[in-house]
């Protein structure tokens, strides 16, 4: 298990090279000579070239790259062009929204998707299962901001019951941060809710026609024993898969989610940074994006073995 | 019973065991048993029939400004009112429809060519197989919404390079897919047979490979096609997709952004086209994949 879970993590050091080798290019090709801005309009050619020499930037694409990676071993993402701030510390101010953001749709998602996955299943083929599959091509189907706007004309201008838009940190008090997180948490949610439903449907579905449920039936089980017991346990390694794919998903939502509820997280940063092309934070914003994402595929998998003890490593 | 010779006994008349299913022929008959093919194939055909003719449907110059008759709600003169600039946004909404289609059209022919030749070439040649699936994992572990808003961040924005952006995003997806088809392909016996009977690689792979990953690649490509139509949307509406000039459902629901307390119709008219748009494609996408697969329609 131990050498599995090695193996595992070092799995993740290619992958993690590749997006960085992507992230870097990506500054490498940008327009605009960063030695020339520094310079400033009143420098000659040879100031400028001067500069580039301080700054290394004459040096070969692959002895950059590796400076680069070591600076980031150690924790510096470089400086904004814009703010002139470390990338790190504007990364840091906006983390708590967008984690917040996150963990609050992930758990809305999931408790709701894999109930009615489970409903779905069991009265496949009724107007029940019709209804919910419906549901989940509309929640496909309908772009994140739409629903955005939608939740917030009804539920805000509307009936106002909720906050339009903003965000109160957690240190403000438990329900002034919850009441600001549950419109962009259903809209952000609904797609991840429609694929986690469909699967879990699919998975439970294939279960379902297992002997063992059958064995257990006859065995006199109740329905609800082994819906939740009998197969659920058994489809939960596709159900989790999917859980950890679609953060994919939360992580491209949030960005337009906070947009439209201005929420100052990450995902708002980020369409900031893309609007200054502001290189050096893009490069930091996609890194830590995809490290997070990696890591979280990462746990799914390692948790397999905990939820389906025949699969050993 | 009639003269029937001693010892010899008449078969009783065997009893209807399989009743003939009657199966309608022809495309009438496809799409009354699918009707999700049907209704998702009828609503996209209107959205292109909509994109096509969209000079001849009573629109206006999409870019047209009047800056006399700004913001002004829906009415008999302008279907879905004006925006912020004196716009129509019906015909800006009408022309839209030919920008999410381009993109959504082309981003599922693009990657899908692409992504079929690095699929079959990652499942037929084994060093290029390690290098070309471990890029393609980097490329996966960021998410596309973010990949596509990255790239865009390079290029000034045009629709080409939206379509660029997307395409790059999604043949990941492809690759592997094709590639998974490749690799339980190889081991069917009858392409142990070709390779017996002396059949080249790129033979065996034009004739016997690429005809059997292509049912799976149509379905694919119109989740594709959805997911990119949706994408283009939300670059346009963070302002880094298709230039303002051109009017995009996304272009239209970010100009109304700013008022959409107020006039919350300039947001509304481009996101119902839009969802219906999506929710046509994704609807012919499911309705395709089970008429091809009959086993996943229990499924998925």
């Amino acid at each position: 298990m131990l050498a599995y879970v090695v193996r595992r993590v070092i799995a993740t050091v290619p992958v993690m090279a590749v997006v960085a080798f992507f992230v870097f290019s990506l500054l490498y090709i940008a327009p605009g000579d960063p030695a020339a801005v520094i310079a400033g309009d009143q420098a000659t050619p040879a100031d400028v070239e001067r500069i580039r020499q301080s700054l290394g930037l004459d040096r070969p694409f692959l002895v950059r790259f590796g400076e680069w990676v070591w600076q980031i071993l150690h924790g510096d993402l470089g400086t904004s062009i814009f703010t002139n701030l470390p990338v790190t510390t504007m990364m840091a101010q906006r983390f708590e929204p967008t984690l917040s953001l996150m963990l609050v749709t992930l758990v809305f998602a999931v408790a709701v998707a894999v109930p009615i996955g489970v409903l779905a299943a069991w009265k496949a083929g009724t107007w029940i299962d019709r209804v919910i599959m419906a549901f989940a091509i509309f929640g496909f189907s309908v772009p994140v901001f739409v629903i955005a706007y939608l939740l917030a004309f009804v539920f805000a201008l509307e009936l106002e019951w909720l906050p339009v838009q903003g965000y109160t940190p957690l240190a403000g008090g438990i329900w002034p941060w919850f009441q600001n997180l549950i419109l962009p948490a259903v809209a952000l949610g609904c797609v991840y809710m429609a694929l986690t439903a469909r699967i879990t449907r699919a998975a439970m579905l294939e279960v379902l026609q297992q002997d063992y449920i059958r064995t257990a039936r006859a065995k006199g089980i109740g329905q609800r024993g082994i819906l939740f017991v009998h197969a659920l346990k058994n489809a939960s390694v596709p159900i989790v898969t999917v859980i950890g794919i679609g953060v994919a998903l939360l992580i491209g939502g949030a960005v337009v989610t906070e947009s439209v509820f201005a929420i100052p997280g990450l995902g708002r940063l980020t369409v900031d940074a893309i609007l200054r092309r502001d290189y050096p934070l893009i490069q930091g914003l996609v890194l830590l994006f995809s490290f997070v994402y990696v890591l979280v595929n990462l746990l799914v998998d390692l948790s397999y073995t905990l939820l389906d003890p025949r699969i050993r490593y | 019973m009639t003269s029937v010779p001693p010892g010899i006994a008449v078969a009783p008349e065997l009893p209807e065991l399989l009743p003939a299913v009657n199966l309608g022929r022809g495309a009438v008959g496809f799409l009354r048993r699918h009707p999700a093919v049907a209704v998702g194939g009828t609503l996209l055909l209107f959205m292109l029939l909509i994109a096509v003719f969209a000079p001849y449907l009573g629109t206006v110059d999409p870019t047209a400004l009047a800056p006399a008759r700004r913001t002004r709600p829906p009415s008999a003169e302008h279907w879905f009112g004006t925006d912020m600039l004196g716009r129509d946004l019906y015909s800006r909404v009408i022309y839209g429809a030919r920008v999410s289609l381009l993109v959504g059209f082309s981003v599922a022919a693009f990657s899908s060519v692409i992504g079929l030749a690095i699929g079959l070439v990652a499942g037929f040649v084994r060093w290029a197989d390690a290098v070309l699936m471990r890029v393609m994992d980097g490329l996966m572990s960021i998410p596309p919404i973010l990949l596509a808003v990255a790239l865009m961040a390079l290029t000034r924005g045009s629709v080409g390079n939206v379509i660029l952006a997307i395409t790059i995003a999604e043949i990941p997806r492809v690759s592997r897919l094709v590639r998974s088809v490749v690799l339980s392909l190889r081991e069917q016996p009858y392409v142990d047979a070709a390779v017996a009977a002396g059949t080249r690689t790129p033979m065996i792979m034009l004739r016997h490979i690429l005809p059997n990953t292509l049912a799976p690649m149509t379905v694919q490509a119109t989740y594709i096609c959805a997911s990119a139509m949706i994408i283009e949307a939300i670059l346009s509406f963070i302002g880094a997709g298709t230039p303002p000039i051109t009017p995009s459902w996304g272009n239209i629901m970010a100009e109304g952004r700013a008022l959409w307390q107020v006039k919350p119709f300039i947001v509304f008219f481009p996101a119902v086209f839009l969802s219906i748009t999506v929710l046509s494609v994704n609807l012919l996408g499911d309705g395709w994949r089970d008429a091809l697969d009959p086993r996943m329609a229990k499924g998925l």
